[in-house]
């Protein structure tokens, strides 16, 4: 079909008609903006290395993103700043000593590899920077989990001075017999640091306070609906307090550890690879929830937040073909007996 | 069938128009896994070839004594026979290739691409065309295995032949010795040979019921359904 004839399908005339003025690059300046507190934090913690990783990042998705639309002969969308959001994303993934080398190759894959060869905005069945960051972390397992302390830039001490994030210290805690003993054996930071972002972790994750400012922003302006992070947040929350015995710091711990709030509110949002349906959005949110809880709990690895939201994007399509909704008025219609699924 | 091709055809469609692993997409479970490093890729697609080029050989003779019930079983049995000499003379001279290919060197008995080839080709088809069409696909195989095992090694482990060819100070990127790089250089591959078919060929190159090892039991009524469909579809 032309794309003139699917045009007049869609074109309705006569009478005028209300537009909103949404379009896809007011929605990403929108999430752009909301990580806007987080970038600034990750500044003032963790350095200027910070800005340029993730000015780095951006500037090479978005090269990306015009190279193979313009290697594909397509139409370019270096415009609809999605390429931007992917690489300030991929960044806060990471930790701010990423050698700048490494973080491109990150933005090949995410853009090229994830993203274009499927098709462009949209088409991408799974998340571009969670990609990015997995191909990262499975290659260079070393220069990813090299934490610097927060605060270490201004004593001008970067690279020395390295820390375990919360979730890596805690795994010591997830089987004891005490939890309260063996938290308060533990050298966590406190709660209140944990909340500020005053830890260990990657660039973007680490302050909780930033990122529920801009998940409030993203709800004010209706650029995501809130059920996929409460409902991702929620189930971690249960299952952490069952596996902590009740014990509030742990799920406390949890909550603002590891990038869990990064992902649920931006990352597991992604319209492209999320459930549209109000029941899907909760089976989605849940499996993202449980499969965190239990690479954090059972797993070898500290943090299951990407590897999680990644394996639900791939059921998403399942998801949504078991929870169409019924159009109203109509009968379920039955299963014919035999008939071939 | 096809329209009638020349035996040098015979050899030249396996290289890229109807590239056994690139193409048909057969044989993916030896080509991933053995193509950790190209030492053992080498080693896996020579050894697939001979044992693709004799049992070629010797379907295409047996063809008119072979009964059509049963044909499937006498084809394993000769293919495991060729695959077996070549196990021992594995074992016997290059025991380190041996180890590293493991279980996949007496799995080719039930690699696809060899008894694919033997069902679609070397049982209709006369001796010297048959050993032709598999010394195509060998090759075909080779070169794809070699291409793949050559690329994972060099940025997974930035070596080539187990000589180092990147700079100790740049970290291999691992993740392409492992499953998931695989899946990554297979499929740009894949791609890249799709764009050389299509250019080379005429335009938008179908590959026909020829290629396919399930023309026999087809059940698409009109043969030129596939091509057309496809043709439609590109369109």
């Amino acid at each position: 079909m032309s794309d003139t004839t699917i045009q007049n399908m869609l074109t309705v005339s006569a009478s005028p008609h209300k537009r909103t003025g949404d379009t896809t690059r007011g929605i990403m300046l929108d999430v752009i903006i909301a990580m806007l507190p987080a970038l600034v934090l990750s500044v003032v913690l963790f350095g200027p290395r910070a800005l340029v990783v993730t000015l780095v990042s951006v500037a090479f998705c978005v090269l990306f993103e015009f190279l193979s639309r313009k290697a594909m002969k397509r139409e370019n969308t270096v415009g609809d700043l999605s390429a931007v959001v992917t690489g300030m994303l991929l960044a806060f993934n990471l930790p701010s000593t990423m050698p700048l080398w490494m973080v491109i190759i990150g933005d090949a894959v995410a853009i090229i590899v994830v993203k274009q060869f499927f098709g462009g905005i949209g088409q991408n069945f799974v998340n571009p920077a969670l990609v990015g960051r997995i191909v990262l972390m499975a290659s260079f397992p070393v220069a990813i989990s090299d934490y610097p302390a927060p605060f270490a830039w201004k004593i001008g001490a970067v690279d020395a001075v390295t820390t375990a994030t919360p979730l890596a210290q805690f795994t010591g805690i997830y089987g004891a017999e005490n939890i309260k003993n063996a938290i308060n054996a533990t050298d966590l930071p406190t709660l209140a640091n944990m909340f500020f972002g005053v830890r260990g972790g990657c660039l973007g994750e680490t302050c909780a306070a930033a990122l529920l400012l801009g998940f409030l922003y993203l709800l004010i302006r209706r650029v995501i609906s809130p059920t996929i992070p409460f409902v991702y947040i929620g189930t971690v929350a249960v299952i952490m307090l069952i596996a902590g015995k009740g014990n509030l710091m742990f799920v406390g711990y949890q909550l603002l550890a590891g990038g869990l709030l990064l992902g649920a509110i931006f990352m597991a949002t992604d319209y492209t690879t999320s459930p549209v349906s109000f029941k899907g959005k909760i089976i989605y949110a849940v499996g993202c929830g449980v499969i965190t809880s239990l690479i954090r709990i059972f797993g070898s690895l500290p943090e299951g937040v990407s590897f999680s939201i990644i394996l639900m994007n791939i059921l998403v399509p399942h998801i949504e073909h078991l929870t169409t909704p019924k159009p109203f008025g109509t009968v379920k219609q039955k299963k014919q007996k035999g008939e071939a699924k | 069938m096809a329209e009638k091709k020349s035996l040098g055809q015979e050899f030249s469609k396996g290289l890229i128009k109807e590239n056994p692993v690139l193409r048909l997409v057969l044989g993916t479970c030896p080509t991933l896994a053995t193509t950790t490093s190209l030492e053992s890729a080498i080693g896996m697609g020579l050894s697939a070839a001979i044992v693709l080029v004799c049992s070629n050989i010797v379907i295409s003779a047996l063809r008119k004594v072979i009964p059509q019930k049963v044909r499937i079983p006498c084809y394993i049995v000769v293919i495991a026979g060729f695959v077996t000499v070549v196990q021992m003379l594995v074992k016997a001279f290059l025991p380190a290739l041996d180890q590293q290919l493991g279980v996949y060197l007496p799995l080719i008995v039930v690699n696809c691409i060899i008894l694919g080839r033997a069902e679609a080709f070397a049982g209709k088809n006369g001796v010297a065309a048959s050993a032709l069409d598999g010394l195509g696909m060998g090759v075909g195989f080779t070169a794809a295995l070699v291409l793949m095992g050559g690329v994972r090694e060099l940025l997974g482990a930035g070596s080539l032949l187990g000589f180092q060819i990147l700079p100790e100070s740049v970290p291999p990127m691992t993740i392409f010795v492992l499953a998931p790089g695989g899946f990554f250089v297979f499929g740009i591959l894949m791609a890249c040979a799709n764009k050389l078919a299509e250019r080379k060929g005429k335009p938008k190159a179908t590959l026909g019921c020829a290629g396919c090892p399930m023309a026999e039991t087809c059940t698409v009524a009109d043969k030129a359904a596939c091509a057309g469909e496809k043709e439609e579809k590109d369109a």
